[in-house]
């Protein structure tokens, strides 16, 4: 999956030469007996939108505290542009941190809020009001500058704080949850709103979030995170297409996962008995895969086929039977009962309208995927 | 209006209208009478058997000569500044000693808090009176603390404490201690640590953070605990009449005397009726603080 960088696509992580804007070099974080942070290595680089994504309890949170340096690392450095940053404390560095709650101060007005930073350093007085309108314009919240946080919405207040953090111009943005309190609607617009300003101001954005549609919405790359280690840091359609893991495949996104016993054929392609009476599973791979390891497929809902009658020329076809539809407008997920008893989903665009869909509950089906549709994952 | 809402709502103004309204009334009414050595010791007394024309004739017979005698006589007016100085002086040094000790509980640990919560309280427990005796054992001139102070050769003579200003200001500041330290901490206990944080990321030091986030929110908790401490210090009577001195001068004191030494009720009601005229703009100052932080809370 991973394609040949090309001059106009931004991926610095893909240049060996590139140096990363935050290393993360062997960081290790404990709380008492608990290990939030299990020896990380990390590389940043500068105008990223980087995505820390894991269930709650994983670490990104400890993680992204460090980078603004309300926690310090147990073991290990952390530098920010070549510069050790571990012993420097959380006024004195140039990160700011766009909080989950916003952390809005009531008793200031929203034209407070954002000069509360502009204010602690040295900057002239004229300056800081060109910065204050420069901002306001930006989150285009000029009408609102008088007003106090609870005098304005929730969308409003948020913009306000990604105001005041983004006012001091730092060379790295932290966005906890940034858009955890708004509704869904609000949600979707205010990510394209943040990578708009992100792209304007080219500033370094990493934000946390446990939504993985989020993070696959905004950012250039996306690390997913478990137990304090990275498991896979990638861009977001590798991540979806390409997961280096079973706990990957099944964090983002919907899928099926298929165990069973691999058998190399020649041509970069294995087979996967997988249960008793089925046909083995074909697929292609690049892994090295012994004959008789355990292994399993990944394929995604939306890549199986489903058909009334066994279609011709496809490597992987099974019969079974409608058990549910999930009806979800633009697409449905039919999930299909195999003879030994396997659930498997797939999915289709709903091209036409309700009344003219092909199958209903208990319709004998065939499913079909190719040989490179599915992932083959050892871990 | 349903009966049983008009009745929810007519009990508490019953109830203020006879333990407030009606007693301020009779003492309103006596500040207005003249005194007499009779039983009871003022004059007129309304008589409602004479009926209309004897009504006529006791409203004729009430005026203001008793509050013109508090302006002639310069004890009173003295008395009430000196109370005023005294109230706002000790309120101040509660909330020096008040606001550290609710900023402390409020950064202790969870676990902690409803123990340290009690030992503010725990006091109350205790009689005021006998409390207030015991601060008499400790400020004395053989008491602990001046025992003490020359056990450790810090002092050679005991030091004279009881029966001064000091004593009264020791006094208000440990009796009312509580009455500051729960509002502030009541604010404090609420204030997001994320601000904290917020600010310091932003630049601040965690003293200027202190300065600019937490005094700020704290400032009602503060306004409503200064006036839980003003209001019942600027009358208070027992403090100064047992800690303090002969040159203690508060109005608490003074409405005492006229009413139990010089049995003269007409003058001590008077007393009570300008004190009360005064609390009225403090009184009506913490309801609009209490009233703004409600709306802020919305």
């Amino acid at each position: 999956m991973a394609q040949s960088s090309k001059q106009d696509i931004f991926a610095p992580w893909e240049d060996p030469s590139a140096t990363p804007l935050i290393r993360f070099a062997g960081v290790t974080k404990r709380f008492g007996e608990f290990t939030a942070i299990d020896n990380l290595d990390l590389d940043i680089y500068e105008r990223e939108f980087f995505a820390l994504l894991g269930p709650s309890g994983c670490g990104k949170t400890t993680l992204m505290r460090m980078l603004a340096g309300f926690e310090t690392p147990t073991e290990g450095d952390i530098t920010l542009d070549g510069t050790d940053i571990v012993p420097v404390p959380p006024n004195k560095r140039a990160v700011n941190m766009m909080f989950q709650s916003y952390a809005l101060f009531p008793h200031l007005t929203i034209a407070d809020n954002i000069r509360f930073g502009l204010k602690r350093s040295d900057m002239a007085k004229p300056d800081i009001e060109a910065r204050l309108e420069e901002m306001l314009r930006l989150t285009r919240l000029e009408q609102f500058a008088k007003r106090k946080p609870h005098q304005i919405s929730g969308g409003q207040r948020q913009r306000v704080a990604l105001a005041r953090s983004l006012a001091k111009a730092p060379k790295l943005l932290l966005l906890d949850e940034p858009l955890g309190a708004l509704d869904k609607k609000l949600r979707q617009d205010t990510q394209f709103e943040l990578m708009d300003i992100q792209e304007k101001t080219g500033t370094t954005f990493v934000i946390v979030t446990h939504d993985q549609e989020e993070a696959m919405t905004v950012a250039s790359r996306v690390a997913v995170m478990d137990h304090g280690k990275l498991i896979q840091v990638a861009t977001p359609a590798e991540i979806y297409e390409a997961p280096n893991s079973v706990y990957v495949a099944d964090f983002i996104g919907d899928v099926n996962i298929i165990e069973g016993n691999a058998k190399p054929k020649r041509g970069g392609k294995v087979e996967i008995s997988w249960a008793e009476g089925e046909k083995p599973i074909s697929a292609e791979t690049a892994a090295a895969i012994a004959s008789g390891d355990r292994v399993s497929v990944a394929i995604r809902p939306e890549k199986i086929a489903i058909a009334a009658s066994k279609p011709k020329g496809l490597a992987n076809a099974y019969k079974g039977k409608v058990l549910d539809i999930a009806y979800l407008g633009n697409i449905s997920t039919y999930h299909v009962e195999l003879a030994g008893g396997h659930v498997i989903k797939a999915q289709t665009a709903n091209a036409s309208r309700i009344e003219r869909r092909n199958f209903t509950w208990d319709d004998s089906v065939w499913l079909s995927f190719t040989e490179t549709s599915g992932v083959v994952l050892t871990g | 209006m349903n009966p049983r809402r008009l009745f929810v709502i007519l009990v508490p103004y019953l109830w203020l209208l006879a333990l407030f309204l009606v007693p301020f009334l009779i003492v309103l009414k006596i500040s207005l009478s003249d005194i007499e050595l009779s039983i009871p010791p003022y004059t007129p007394t309304l008589d409602l058997a004479e009926g209309w024309e004897g009504f006529k004739a006791f409203l004729a017979e009430l005026d203001f000569e008793n509050f013109v005698f508090l302006t002639e006589d310069e004890l009173y007016w003295k008395a009430y500044l000196s109370s005023l100085w005294i109230a706002s002086l000790s309120t101040f040094l509660t909330l020096l000693v008040g606001f550290p000790i609710a900023h402390g509980m409020a950064q202790a640990p969870e676990e902690w808090r409803p123990t340290l919560m009690m030992a503010i309280i725990l006091p109350f427990w205790t009689s005021f009176l006998i409390r207030v005796y015991s601060w008499m054992g400790i400020l004395s001139q053989e008491g602990i603390l001046n025992q003490f102070l020359m056990w450790l050769g810090l002092i050679n003579e005991p030091l004279t404490i009881l029966n001064t200003n000091t004593a009264v200001y020791i006094g208000i500041v440990y009796t009312y201690l509580p009455f500051m330290v729960l509002p502030i901490y009541a604010t404090l206990e609420k204030l997001d640590g994320s601000l904290l944080e917020a600010a310091e990321d932003l630049g601040c030091s965690r003293i200027q953070a202190f300065w600019l986030v937490t005094i700020p929110l704290s400032k009602s908790g503060v306004i409503a605990g200064c006036f839980l401490v003003f209001i019942p210090a600027l009358g208070e009577f027992v403090i100064p009449s047992l800690l303090g001195g002969s040159g203690t001068l508060m109005i608490g004191k003074v409405l005492w005397e006229e009413f139990f030494s010089n049995r003269d009720w007409p003058v001590a009601s008077a007393v009570a009726v300008i004190l009360l005229l005064i609390l009225v703009i403090p009184i009506v100052l913490f309801q609009r603080n209490e009233q703004k932080q409600r709306e802020a809370g919305q």
